[in-house]
């Protein structure tokens, strides 16, 4: 089985990067969740030059206006294009998300692998304050937050990093935990290694794939909280577009122009279907298996 | 082949592959005969990834997930296993075929007490009355030799001994009355006395029931003492076959007489030869004799062309060409005494000193610290005292749980001592960990580690993995660290075409090179190996002993080695400790060691040791270890650690009194109350 083995050793970051992407595409599930994803990123970073009209054009000679030519969606209740603003929709969401994620995967990963390594009462106290901060219904924190200081990217991005990276916590302290228990951290620490060391160069490149796809997997969960945010109102502030928003918006004239609710409807549960297949593939590819932790 | 009417199970042309990912068939098992008579015990042998565990499920007509069936048939009295659907495969599997994992504990459900399982086993495949199962349970568990059956269908799985687990495995295959017992590895994961009592009880079984057996190991010495006949299986087929005592002594296959000369023989203390290169990959297009490449007789015809099997004595056959220059030309035992360090002799210095050194795992809870109880658990290691010389291979023996592995954590800075001094060099104290340790210190004492799949980094490469030490110890360029990374991979017989490889790219010797390099990389005073061959197959045994054995001689590093194995032990050690539950009973020179007086431990250790040629020792029959015992929660008494299981006791002095060092020259000490004179008068008789 030598040969078996050979061809899913790990051959550098490019190259896993690469290797990844591959595995995933090789299913059919997986290659549907990437082409989902890049389709919404295309469609958020194109969005000026793909929306037919200015998302925030108020056009009083067609308010409420069902599915035309001119408006392949119709138009809501102010008269806005539909398809231009489900266009527009996902930008925010996707700009604040992605790197509330990216922030989340760091702070939450590093923490983890520290507590996971340095073990003791240092790894009780940490892990007894994260139940504490798990056990806070962060809507609500997020509502005074937003109430005291308002919203907007510089407040949402770290309070979304900082509640979703409490469960990643968790994850890279478990992970960490099968890890430490090796010789090879054993044999660092009879050569001398620093904890420093030990940390980037035995543990991280271990817990690595884990992170990806616990991140991967927060990142789905902050595109809903984001909109449910949008939705009551603390997330983003009209007239901008945004998912959220419009389906708050469209939810009183849902009989009459109900494709100004469905289509961000649609295009958020599409997105957030997309993103949980290419995880589900990114696991198999790297031999994660979410419900019973690290493959062997 | 032996009976006149058709065999109890056989396995007629059985290949076996999977499909690789480009859709090709790749044979990993290739035209498989094999047959069992009744009552019979048939062995097969082979080292890892032979195929010889995927034949044996196969015989229950299973195959592992991606695994299909090529060619060939299996017949359980006549009745071709992989026909039959899916509810007569249930009623015969742990019916009338039984089969025995090699890890008991993982086989047993852990939230059933083992009378539930029993009952289970009994529902399923027994036609006695449900109000009998008890009954029936209870003289199961009285067979395979559990003197208090009724405490035992109360226990769960974790609360018995490794030993004991299997032995309820093997009870629960018994249930369904089996005519035939797949047997998978069952005594590996013992030790060498537990291994001992599960081989006699498979033994006094057969007699009992009449059961045939097929007992699958990589363990030569366990095959020839339990099997009638024997196969030995070399990358997915059957190279050699016959009976057991003929095929051992006089094997045709070249492979066959490799594997038997890779074995360290306790009875010579010769460093064993290693087989050279590594079983071949699978690959879709095979053609020729599986062992042509590392085979020193190989001719182009072997590669070419698949041997048939020929005669190689009565009911005796190899599959090869040349057996006849085979048996003439390797099997000659010309097995040079390896010329020992002589400076080891005379340099008697010690490099290290324990000096009443005390290890334990377990530190005083603050509950009970504050409530001032002592409630300390016996120490794993309770006080230790010896001295490791200068320049030697010092080793260091034991079942598990002695302490040994614990010891070299603590000398290797993994483990702190609780008490006594540890000294390194007369002057530098290891009793500390390597987060107290100097630079220096830590540069002078190196470990290598039992399973090479664990001690190496699986996401860095070798060039990585041997930067580490060189980067810490030594002010180097990053030209000069690959460099010597290079000397130090041809040292250990790998090419400098490793360094961008990673683990996971290695086979279990190479890995297990890689970290005897990385051991040697800083040129250490004192190198610590724990276990090193034990996870790896016996051929590759042979060479890792001898690089070892090598490179210690180059670089005139002193070498404390710890094995469960005796033989493994004598071929490498200069001198010997031999250690039970932490405490020392008995140490001197290797030949001193090794013949009469013994101590009764190492005495019953050495009964314990299965050679695969020679005839058996005397049998010793030592206590079994209980689960209750090793959990260290007892303390014992101030007598003899061993007094509990001892097959020499004298009296109760034994169990109270201390027993005394005495020895018979000056560097071979025993404790024990027997005097030594007359503990060598009755290893004598």
């Amino acid at each position: 089985m030598a040969a078996l083995s050979q061809e899913s050793a790990p051959r550098g970051a490019f190259h896993a990067v690469g290797a990844a992407l591959r595995g995933m595409a090789a299913s059919p599930s997986g290659l549907a969740g990437l082409t989902i994803i890049a389709l919404h990123l295309a469609v958020a970073v194109a969005a000026p030059v793909l929306a037919p009209y200015d998302p925030t054009l108020l056009d009083s000679s067609a308010i409420m206006a069902g599915a035309s030519g001119s408006h392949w969606l119709g138009t809501d209740a102010l008269g806005r294009d539909v398809l231009s603003r489900t266009i527009y929709g996902g930008r925010i969401a996707l700009a604040t998300t992605f790197p509330a994620a990216l922030l989340a995967v760091a702070w939450g990963g590093l923490l983890g692998i520290a507590a996971g390594f340095l073990g003791g009462r240092i790894d009780q106290i940490l892990m007894r304050l994260i139940d504490a901060f798990l056990a806070i219904p962060w809507l609500l924190f997020l509502l005074v937050i937003a109430s005291i200081v308002g919203t907007g990217g510089g407040i949402l991005v770290p309070t979304l990093a900082f509640f979703y990276g409490l469960p990643i916590v968790r994850v890279a302290r478990g992970a960490t935990l099968d890890i430490v228990a090796m010789d090879f951290v054993s044999a660092a620490r009879a050569r001398g290694e620093k904890k420093h060391w030990i940390v980037w160069r035995e543990l991280l490149p271990n817990v690595r794939d884990i992170l990806l796809v616990e991140g991967a997997m927060e990142w789905s969960w902050m595109l809903l909280a984001f909109s449910s945010l949008s939705f009551l109102g603390f997330g983003v502030t009209p007239p901008t577009p945004d998912w959220g928003l419009m389906i708050s918006d469209a939810r009183l004239y849902l009989t009459v122009i109900p494709l100004a609710a469905l289509a961000p409807m649609t295009a958020l549960a599409i997105l957030i279907v997309g993103i949980n297949l290419a995880v589900d593939a990114l696991g198999k590819t790297l031999g994660i298996d979410r419900i019973r932790g690290a493959g062997p | 082949m032996t009976g006149g009417d058709q065999p109890l199970i056989a396995v007629r042309g059985l290949s076996i592959g999977f499909k690789d990912s480009a859709g090709r068939s790749v044979e990993i098992v290739r035209g498989f005969d094999f047959s069992v008579d009744r009552s019979e015990t048939v062995g097969i042998v082979g080292e890892s990834g032979c195929g010889k565990s995927t034949v044996l499920l196969a015989m229950l007509g299973y195959l592992k997930p991606g695994l299909h069936r090529l060619a060939g048939e299996v017949r359980f009295r006549g009745r071709d296993l992989f026909a039959l659907d899916a509810r007569e495969l249930e009623g015969l599997r742990g019916g009338k075929i039984g089969f025995v994992p090699q890890n008991a504990a993982q086989s047993l459900t852990p939230t059933m007490t083992i009378g539930r399982a029993m009952a289970e086993a009994l529902a399923l495949h027994s036609p006695i009355a449900k109000g009998q199962r008890r009954a029936r349970a209870l003289e199961l568990l009285r067979a395979v030799r559990f003197s208090e059956p009724a405490a035992i269908l109360q226990r769960y799985t974790h609360e018995l001994s490794g030993g004991q687990q299997q032995r309820v495995a093997i009870a629960l295959t018994l249930a369904g009355e089996p005519e035939l017992l797949l047997l998978d590895e069952p005594t590996t994961a013992l030790d060498v006395t537990t291994r001992a009592h599960v081989l006699d009880l498979l033994a006094e079984l057969r007699k009992a029931f009449g059961v045939a057996m097929v007992y699958v190991s990589h363990d030569l010495g366990v095959i020839a003492h339990v099997a009638d006949r024997m196969a030995v299986m070399y990358a997915g087929e059957t190279v050699e076959e016959g009976p057991t005592r003929d095929l051992l002594r006089r094997p045709a296959h070249p492979y066959a007489i490799g594997l038997l000369r890779s074995i360290p023989r306790i009875s010579d203390g010769a460093v064993p030869r290693a087989m050279p290169g590594q079983p071949p990959a699978f690959g879709p297009d095979r053609s020729g004799c599986a062992f042509a490449a590392r085979c020193e007789l190989a001719l182009p015809r072997c590669v070419a062309e698949r041997p048939e099997t020929r005669s190689a004595g009565a009911s005796h056959g190899a599959r090869c060409f040349r057996i006849e220059e085979a048996v003439t030309c390797l099997a000659a035992p010309p097995i040079p005494e390896p010329a020992r360090n002589p400076a080891a002799e005379k340099n008697g210095q010690a490099l290290l000193e324990l000096d009443h050194v005390t290890i334990s795992y377990a530190r005083p809870r603050l509950l009970q610290r504050i409530l001032g109880r002592r409630a300390e658990p016996r120490a794993v290691v309770p006080d230790l005292t010896l001295q490791v010389p200068r320049g030697q291979v010092f080793g260091l023996v034991g079942e598990s749980g002695s302490g040994k592995s614990t010891i070299l954590r603590v000398i290797g800075g993994l483990l702190p001592a609780r008490g006594g001094r540890a000294m390194l060099s007369g002057s530098d104290d290891v009793g500390c960990v390597a987060e107290q340790r100097a630079a220096d210190l830590l540069k002078r004492i190196q470990i290598i580690f039992q399973n090479p799949d664990d001690s190496l980094n699986p996401r860095q490469t070798v060039a990585e993995i041997l930067a580490s030490p060189l980067r810490l110890y030594f002010r180097l360029s990053a030209a000069e660290i690959r460099e010597r990374s290079v000397r130090l991979l041809e040292a250990v017989r790998l090419g400098p075409r490793y360094l961008d490889r990673y683990p996971p790219q290695l086979s279990g010797g190479e890995k297990q090179r890689v970290a005897i390099a990385r051991g040697f990389a800083a040129e250490p005073q004192l190198l610590l190996c724990d276990e090193i061959t034990s996870a790896l197959d016996v051929s590759v045994q042979a060479a890792i002993l001898e690089l070892l054995l090598k490179l210690k001689a180059e670089s005139d590093s002193t070498v404390v080695f710890v094995s469960h194995d005796l033989a493994v032990v004598r071929a490498v050690s200069d001198q010997v400790a031999v250690l039970y539950r932490g405490d020392l009973c008995e140490i001197g020179k290797v030949d001193e060691i090794f013949r009469p007086p013994f101590h009764p431990y190492t005495e019953a250790l050495l009964a314990a040791v299965l050679d695969p040629v020679a005839e058996s020792p005397r049998k010793i029959v030592i206590e079994e270890r209980t689960g209750i015992e090793d959990r260290g929660s007892t303390e014992v008494g101030s007598g003899c650690p061993f007094a509990g299981r001892c097959h020499r006791q004298v009296g109760p002095i034994c169990s109270e009194a201390p027993p005394p060092w005495q020895s018979e020259t000056p560097t071979h000490r025993l404790r024990c109350h027997i005097p030594a004179a007359s503990l060598r008068g009755q290893a004598e008789a």
